[in-house]
């Protein structure tokens, strides 16, 4: 059993309105998988499912091989995108509460607490009311909640948003750490560059459907358009341009390079490798940058939601 | 997972510890008795100030009459003129003349009696002068007429009809009376404690909502069981208040009567100084005695059980009405079209109570009413202490459990959906569509 977490063509309606419409993903073991779509799409919708906040109307989700039960509340941690605290209840008492709802004795959900308040040195906080801390400290304490209980699968939407770049790190690290212990990571976003920083594996909601999921990787080999950014050196621009323009498709580049070469996206032809490409520009000038364009996964998603 | 002991846990700690319930809980007792101190020491000042009041007895017939007693002084004025007696009791600042002039027959002299004051004389003082002065001037006109006095008292027959139900339960007047203020007291007590406690746990699912914690919790807890939770926590710190409020009530009530030796029992408004006047006649110690047994006559285990099912299922079922509401709104002002449907039955059956269980407490409407789930806990309530058959109270007791638990379930399902809906206020429409999700 690789994947962790299975949806099989999900499907929830509101009334007339259709969240989500056969959804089904795939979350392999150990991975951070991105989902990711525009505002709407019916992610949180997908999230609440797997959290069993919401019954789907048809489909099952299978956590670890088996169909998802109450019991499975303690294997997940959940940081919803509308999260908050108990504004008048103290830091230490409300953590153990929480902690004791997920299933954990108190004496555990202590010993655990003791040790995510002592990394991020926020142990002197126990005893101060949420309303007493800022906005970021609290977020802090909601990732320290969602996480103590050492679930397999962590669900993370929109984690950093609320963070200043320096705990935004912080959190991304940790994320990273706990992937690495095992944990399998669920991570809702809309914002690419994280995406593109943690997740091997995404798939892509846009209105109540999946349109694209799979390993982050293969997405982009999928995706790319075998083009290839060129720096050459050469004294005459307009005349090389013109002999490459004679066998491939080129347009302008524009990157950030030392020198001032001659800047062009050149496409491969069919059946022409790299090296072909290469050898015919090391004939003609000195080539002093030469890099692979691949997509972005912030390409990938305009690209793909505008063609759905 | 069962986390309802957990949640309740919460819900009762924090409320308990919030410094609002403490304040509320610690000072509206002695608000209250303050009060009360203050007004019973302000009537009681009043009482006890002392009153000379004049007599100008020209008649010579009613003299006897006035004997001084703790808060009264009665001077009788002797050959002096009406115009002198006045001057003097202006002068030496009484409190008032009472002239009785001369006449040829009882009924001339009755015709000229008069009270001069500076002020507008209290009405307990003019009652009180009024009819002993009737009571004098009766006997004197009856013993004119040859009619003896003495044999006339002695032949007073008194009647007091004694109530007895086919069945052979006996009853009184003032039975009546007590059954009223038993049920009425049980009645209001469901009354208020609804109203204070149900808002309070509107307002905890609204904080639960505006904090935006609640789906942290419903990730790991079931809608239902936060909302039981929440309903069960809040009325134990409810139960807690009241019991506070009566221990420290009664506390504060002795040690206030002990300190300023007020006694508070006695303190008396003066409608009730008159009642008491035309109560004199009858026997205070039969009052007393018919007074305890008739509460001795009570179906008091019938009641105390009837009052904890009614208590606790309409509880229950109103509050669970007023969670669904926090669910459905964002904030509180927004409660306002909710709220009307809830109390308008609360409020038709504190009516019902008062006004048709008084008259026939068996009639058709409070019978009605006492079965219909949303008013009966309050009206059958007021009911029970007349006697109402075991069938009715327990099918009542039954429609009352039944819709409580589809109350709960509606409220479960509007509460689940609601709970995670912000920024848009609900209509009655939407409501219903929840219910489908």
């Amino acid at each position: 059993m690789n994947n962790l977490l299975v949806a099989n063509s999900v499907s929830k309606n509101f009334g007339k309105f259709t969240a989500l419409n056969n959804v089904s993903i795939e979350v392999p073991k150990g991975s951070i998988f991105g989902l990711l779509g525009p505002n709407g799409a019916g992610k949180t919708t997908l999230i609440r499912v797997i959290n069993q906040i919401t019954m789907p109307d048809s489909g099952s989700v299978m956590l670890d091989g088996q169909p998802l039960q109450s019991h499975h509340i303690r294997d997940i941690g959940y940081l919803p995108e509308e999260r908050g605290l108990y504004k008048s209840m103290k830091v230490g008492e409300q953590a153990l509460y929480l902690a004791q709802l997920k299933g954990m004795s108190k004496s555990e959900a202590k010993k655990r607490l003791k040790y995510w308040f002592e990394k991020f040195e926020i142990s002197d906080w126990w005893n101060k009311k949420i309303q007493e801390l800022s906005k970021g400290m609290a977020q802090k304490i909601q990732f320290v909640v969602t996480v103590m209980h050492q679930p397999k699968l962590l669900i993370f939407d929109e984690p950093f948003s609320g963070f200043d770049p320096i705990n935004a790190n912080l959190i991304k690290d940790e994320i990273l750490q706990l992937r690495d212990e095992g944990a399998t990571v669920i991570f809702s976003t809309h914002r690419m560059e994280s995406v593109e920083e943690l997740c091997d594996h995404i798939a892509l909601i846009h209105e109540s459907n999946k349109i694209l999921d799979g390993k982050l990787q293969d997405i982009k080999r999928e995706f790319k358009t075998n083009t290839f950014e060129v720096g050459l050196v050469t004294s005459n621009e307009v005349n090389l341009t013109n002999l490459i323009k004679e066998k491939f498709d080129v347009s302008k580049a524009d990157f950030k390079s030392l020198n001032d070469d001659l800047k062009l996206n050149i496409k491969l032809n069919d059946n022409d490798t790299s090296n072909d490409l290469l050898r015919f520009l090391t004939s003609k000038a000195e080539v002093n940058h030469f890099n692979e364009l691949v997509p972005s996964a912030s390409d990938i998603f305009i690209q793909t939601v505008k063609n759905s | 997972m069962n986390h309802l002991p957990l949640i309740i846990k919460r819900e009762y700690l924090t409320k308990v510890r919030n410094k609002s319930f403490i304040i509320m809980t610690i000072l509206s007792p002695i608000i209250m008795i303050a009060l009360i101190a203050v007004v019973a020491y302000l009537s009681q000042l009043n009482n006890s100030k002392e009153r000379t009041i004049s007599i100008l007895d020209e008649s010579g017939m009613v003299e006897s009459i006035f004997k001084n007693t703790e808060n009264t002084n009665y001077v009788i004025l002797n050959d002096v003129s009406i115009d002198d007696a006045k001057k003097q009791v202006e002068e030496k600042e009484q409190y008032g003349l009472l002239h009785i002039s001369k006449g040829e027959s009882i009924d001339d002299v009755l015709d000229g009696i008069k009270f001069y004051s500076k002020d507008t004389p209290s009405i307990t003082l003019m009652e009180g002068l009024e009819s002993k002065l009737e009571r004098k001037f009766t006997d004197l006109k009856l013993q004119e007429q040859g009619v003896d006095i003495e044999k006339l008292k002695s032949s007073e027959a008194r009647i007091s009809i004694a109530q007895e139900s086919f069945l052979g339960e006996k009853s009184s007047k003032i039975d009546n009376v007590v059954k009223l203020i038993f049920g009425g007291f049980a009645g209001y007590m469901l009354f208020m404690f609804i109203i204070i406690y149900g808002n309070m746990i509107m307002r905890s699912v609204i904080e639960e909502k505006t904090s935006r914690i609640i789906e942290v919790i419903i990730s790991s807890v079931k809608p239902v069981q936060l909302m039981l939770g929440k309903i069960i926590g809040t009325s134990l710190a409810g139960i807690t208040q009241f019991i506070i409020w009566i221990i420290l009530g009664g506390v504060l009530m002795m040690v206030v009567s002990a300190i300023f030796g007020i006694n508070m029992a006695e303190m008396q408004a003066p409608q009730q100084e008159l009642m008491q006047q035309a109560m004199e006649t009858q026997g205070t110690d039969m009052k007393i005695q018919s007074l305890i047994s008739s509460i001795y006559n009570l179906p008091l285990t019938n009641l105390v059980i009837m009052f904890l099912l009614f208590f606790i299922g309409g509880y229950l079922l109103y509050s669970s009405l007023y969670a669904a509401i926090g669910a459905a709104v964002d904030n509180e002002t927004d409660t306002q079209q909710f709220m009307l449907p809830i109390l308008m039955p609360l409020i038709l059956a504190v009516y019902v109570g008062i006004f048709t269980v008084i008259e026939d407490p068996h009639g058709t409407v409070s019978t009605v009413f006492s079965f219909i789930p949303l008013t009966s806990p309050v009206v059958m309530l007021m009911r029970i202490p007349f006697g109402v058959p075991i069938w009715q109270q327990v099918v009542s007791v039954l429609i009352l459990i039944g819709t409580f638990m589809f109350t709960v379930w509606f409220a479960a399902k509007i509460y689940r959906v609601g709970i995670l809906m912000y920024g848009k206020k609900p209509s009655y429409k939407e409501l219903y569509k929840w219910l489908k999700y």
